[in-house]
């Protein structure tokens, strides 16, 4: 009987975080594909289902999950899931959402890339895959643009930012490197200042209010 | 074998893929042109249908690169590869240092990495603008796709026109000029 009892129990207690598992997958499954434009679009969504509909987290805790998934490397959109999937369900959790936020996204790309080697010749679909093109660089210069007037705040950084830029384009480097040097960079550069006692502002500060994202301390570097 | 260098590739973006989407474009470039996995043309043709798909433009073109590479066995590699590292260190963030932006190390090595993070989305768009083309650098296409690129810049920046509209935009403004 008592073992039937923690049987049952057992059971339920499986079926419970089965569903858990399920409605992480399915919450995600349905952000991925509604934010055009990825990253910050997103967080808003995230958050209203996350923490406003289904109370799965606090306000606060969302927010600063959300400064980190903007930290951590990857887009911000599947750390944030990654995220919040651990913070519910553990590691399950952490696949399921990523799971969730990847698949929609996957099966798409798959059908456009079929029905583009299907029209690729047709002149029409040609021209307005050049438009395309044009404003994918536009976006991508207004990814700089934000970036930058983040991170382009002294002269340090106007230095390290130009010298980068230099170098890639006269030498054409693997990237990678530059990551890491950056990584490397940035601490030596803090701690060589601190050694002569100079004054270290690690970050553009931010006024109250002014991000647009409404989530002070976001770096809004991802669009 | 040709699906794990499309794995390890992306795996190794993915780990160092700090500030997401359009800095990882140039990590991106360098490895598809050095493997040979695609032609510049086709390349800019990937990104072009990343950028109008939802999700992240990365994510986006590692699966259609995996897809152009090795088919779908290829594009599932590429992406798992891209995404595998955001799920590994995120998990070990929220395991075991959950404050990570507040602390020393991580703000300062930031500092260092932001204005090249910089850098590198600007060479990707300096890379998707200056085409290198036999012959004149300033016909017709050129002209037309910066026009477009400056128009997308002034809307965004100034009139915070969203991205799917730009993009449903400038594909007419395509048919048009060219």
């Amino acid at each position: 009987m008592k073992l039937r009892i923690r049987h049952s129990k057992m059971i339920q207690q499986g079926l419970a975080r089965l569903s858990l598992l399920w409605g992480l997958f399915w919450v995600f499954f349905k952000i991925g594909p509604s934010t055009f434009g990825g990253g910050y679009a997103m967080m808003t969504v995230i958050e209203h289902e996350i923490a406003g509909k289904r109370k799965w987290m606090e306000e606060h805790e969302v927010h600063d999950m959300m400064s980190i998934a903007g930290s951590a490397p990857g887009g911000v959109g599947v750390n944030a899931s990654a995220f919040i999937g651990y913070r519910l369900a553990k590691i399950p959790g952490a696949v399921a959402a990523v799971l969730g936020i990847t698949l929609p996204t996957f099966l798409i790309l798959y059908a456009l890339s079929f029905f583009y080697t299907q029209l690729q010749h047709v002149p029409k679909v040609q021209a307005a895959f050049k438009g395309i093109n044009g404003a994918v660089i536009g976006l991508i210069a207004v990814a700089a643009y934000k970036m930058g007037k983040n991170a382009l705040f002294d002269r340090t950084t106007l230095v390290i930012g130009a010298a980068s830029l230099g170098l890639l384009l006269l030498t054409g480097w693997n990237p990678i490197f530059l990551i890491m040097a950056g990584l490397v960079l940035g601490i030596a550069v803090v701690r060589v200042k601190k050694w002569f006692g100079l004054q270290v502002v690690t970050e553009k500060e931010h006024q109250e209010g002014q991000n647009s994202t409404g989530n002070t301390g976001v770096i809004e570097y991802y669009i | 074998m040709f699906i794990w260098q499309l794995f390890w590739a992306f795996l190794k973006i993915g780990f160092l893929s700090f500030g997401g989407g359009y800095a990882v474009l140039s990590m991106i470039q360098y490895e598809t042109h050095s493997n040979g996995w695609m032609s510049d043309a086709e390349f800019r043709e990937t990104v072009s249908l990343s950028g109008m798909s939802p999700g992240s433009i990365a994510t986006n073109s590692a699966t259609l690169i995996g897809y152009h590479a090795a088919g779908l066995p290829g594009a599932i590699a590429a992406t798992s590869g891209i995404i595998l590292p955001s799920l590994i260190v995120v998990i070990l963030i929220a395991a075991f240092f959950f404050k990570i932006h507040t602390n020393f190390w991580v703000k300062s090595s930031f500092y260092g990495l932001r204005p090249i993070i910089t850098g590198l989305i600007l060479y990707a768009a300096i890379h998707f603008a200056f085409p290198s083309r036999n012959g004149s650098i300033l016909d017709w296409t050129t002209l037309g796709t910066l026009l477009i690129g400056a128009a997308t810049f002034i809307a965004v920046v100034k009139y915070k026109v969203h991205p799917l509209a730009i993009i449903l935009l400038s594909a007419c403004a395509g048919i048009v000029i060219f």
